[in-house]
């Protein structure tokens, strides 16, 4: 079965931006409504080209901005409806508010976010600034690394966000022009197969159900409140179990598998780089560079960092001798970038002490490439070898003094 | 001359905004599909402006292509404005097996003795190729041609197949056959030296 599903996928060669139209028009949510922003314009454009020729049954809504997006999707997702949106960078910064009212009524929404810097300086290039800023906005995060996963990733997004034991909204990221605007080869499955995997929508509670009516949004007093924002921690946190059966089961149809976090190279590494996102294929380059050289190096990708897979990370990681954690956000004034601190934290919690260093990289689009990963390398090594971090622990990478 | 084959391939492109060097690039990296290979067209994008120098790039492989970055090390540079030289050091870290490929008016000589590039050059006249096929002067395609005599990433055939399915979706059909005719006339003019 497996196989038969696998040999009928179709290469297609897609921007990144068109890898996500191209699951969104598989998928056919009830309502898109997004606002075009650079460099996520691609997505609205193609995607409401779609429901003009009448390829999708989704109602569009061309909003006015994307806090109407976001409004509009809140709306559509308490009537029943799969709604659905895209953003980037300030575009997602404009939906703040409606962000947490998306989480708190639980509204499964899934959104590709294209991820962009935050202006001054105004920059409309890739980091990932935007949804490392809303980490704790209640929304499920996970991030491509490739055109594929840019795929594979939003086609799971729908099931993990409509998850029983989650109902909770996912922003799907990947990063602008690097994945957004280059062509990258995507095994694109057959529609049907995608349909049958994502199901048909069936909200637990929904406005249009007369027969059972309910109250959507009210004002929650001291009384209650707490209790309705513990569940949303609760949630959240089953997504931990759910990520990775939700992965396993879209494996069977297409032959890649999913989890919390991927290892490369990682079982007998000494030293270890930890990235999110469209970094992480340059990484790889390293580690096979820095292995025929005699280093055991090796990479940990995080797939999702919302909820943050502490355990997952610390087996991963415990016995290493030195990891270096690569952010690629602009977060000012905390004790080092938000992967370090969560994995610092991972690590404390469990009674553990590492040898972590912290790099904050390519912001604003700046490319890091192979030999950058090397020096980094060579670095976890001289660590390794004396125990020792020189200051200061948390560095910027390829950044003029 | 026989055509420069590697596997990865890499290849660098230099033009100004509006030329087509963007769209150029990735009618290159899409070819490698029709031959069941991996591909990669990653434009270097600024704020767009036409008549700004930009650059892009496209690897071709039988490999998974991991490395989202800019090419350090070009197997292939294609050069589709030569105005461009005046500002922009279009050699830097081409491979010395490696080709350049030009549009120009001048011999592969006289581009040797200003850029002091060891490898194979390749000049071709594409702005007139351009201007008699098209009306105008858009070389992208014709510099296609041009680098399709010095390299082969995919066949020939299967290149013009994917320039008619590039261009078919968006121009008329006098365009897109005005195009292939300047890719031929590149591809045969194009000299060596």
């Amino acid at each position: 079965m497996t196989e038969v599903m696998v040999r009928k996928a179709e290469v297609k060669a897609l921007e990144g931006d068109k890898a996500v139209t191209e699951a969104m028009r598989q998928i056919n949510p009830d309502i898109v409504a997004a606002y075009p922003v650079t460099p996520q314009t691609e997505i609205v454009m193609e995607f409401s080209q779609f429901v003009a020729e009448g390829l999708v049954d989704t109602e569009f809504i061309p909003v006015e901005s994307e806090f109407a997006a976001m409004s509009s999707c809140v709306g559509a997702s308490c009537a029943g409806a799969r709604a659905m949106s895209a953003t980037c960078g300030p575009g997602l910064e404009l939906m703040w508010e409606n962000l947490w009212v998306a989480s708190g009524l639980r509204c499964p929404i899934v959104m590709a976010v294209v991820n962009r810097s935050h202006a001054a300086p105004l920059n409309i290039l890739t980091d990932q600034t935007d949804m490392m800023g809303s980490r704790d906005t209640g929304w499920v995060q996970i991030y491509a690394e490739n055109h594929q996963e840019v795929y594979d990733n939003f086609i799971q997004a729908v099931r993990i966000a409509e998850h029983p034991d989650i109902l909770l909204p996912i922003m799907s990221g990947h990063a602008g022009f690097v994945l957004g605007h280059t062509l990258g080869r995507v095994e694109v499955l057959p529609d049907e197969v995608v349909r049958n995997f994502v199901g048909e929508y069936k909200p637990l509670y929904s406005l249009l159900d007369i027969d059972h009516p309910k109250t959507f949004g009210a004002y929650d007093h001291w009384d209650y409140f707490f209790e309705h924002r513990r569940q949303v921690f609760e949630a959240i946190n089953n997504a931990l179990r759910v990520i990775p059966e939700i992965g396993q089961e879209y494996g069977k149809i297409s032959g890649r598998y999913y989890g919390l976090v991927e290892p490369y190279r990682l079982d007998d590494a000494d030293v270890v780089i930890m990235i999110i996102g469209s970094g992480a294929g340059a990484c790889r380059e390293a580690v096979d560079e820095m292995r025929e050289k005699g280093t055991k190096a090796g990479m940990l990708k995080v797939r999702c960092f919302r909820p943050f897979p502490a355990e997952e990370v610390v087996k991963a990681l415990k016995d290493k001798k030195a990891v270096a954690v690569m952010d690629r956000c602009a977060c000012f004034g905390a004790e080092g970038s938000p992967l370090f601190t969560e994995t610092c934290a991972a690590f404390f919690n469990r009674g553990l002490r590492m040898k972590l260093i912290d790099y904050f990289y390519g912001l604003g689009g700046r490319d890091t490439v192979p030999s950058e990963f090397c020096d980094i390398f060579r670095e976890l090594s001289q660590i390794a070898e004396t125990g020792e971090i020189k200051p200061p622990l948390v560095r910027y990478l390829a950044v003029r003094e | 001359m026989a055509q420069l084959k590697r596997d990865p391939i890499g290849i660098r492109w230099h033009g100004r905004g509006g030329q087509g060097a963007v769209t150029a690039s990735k009618i290159l990296a899409e070819a490698g599909k029709s031959e069941d290979k991996y591909f990669l067209g990653l434009p270097d994008y600024g704020a767009e402006r036409a008549g700004a120098a930009m650059r892009s790039f496209t690897t071709v492989s039988t490999k998974p292509i991991r490395a989202l970055c800019e090419i350090a090390e070009p197997d292939a540079v294609v050069v589709l404005d030569s105005t461009l030289l005046d500002e922009v050091n279009v050699v830097a870290g081409l491979k010395e097996d490696g080709v350049l490929v030009i549009n120009t008016t001048e011999s592969p000589a006289n581009i040797r003795s200003k850029l002091g590039y060891k490898g194979r050059i390749y000049a071709v006249d594409a702005t007139s190729i351009s201007i008699k096929n098209l009306g105008k002067n858009i070389p992208n395609i014709p510099m296609l041609g041009a680098l399709a005599r010095a390299v082969e990433v995919v066949s020939k055939e299967n290149l013009v197949k994917m320039i008619r399915e590039s261009l078919g979706g968006k121009f008329k059909e006098a365009v897109v056959e005005g195009n292939v005719k300047a890719f031929e006339k590149a591809y045969e003019t194009a000299q060596a030296g």
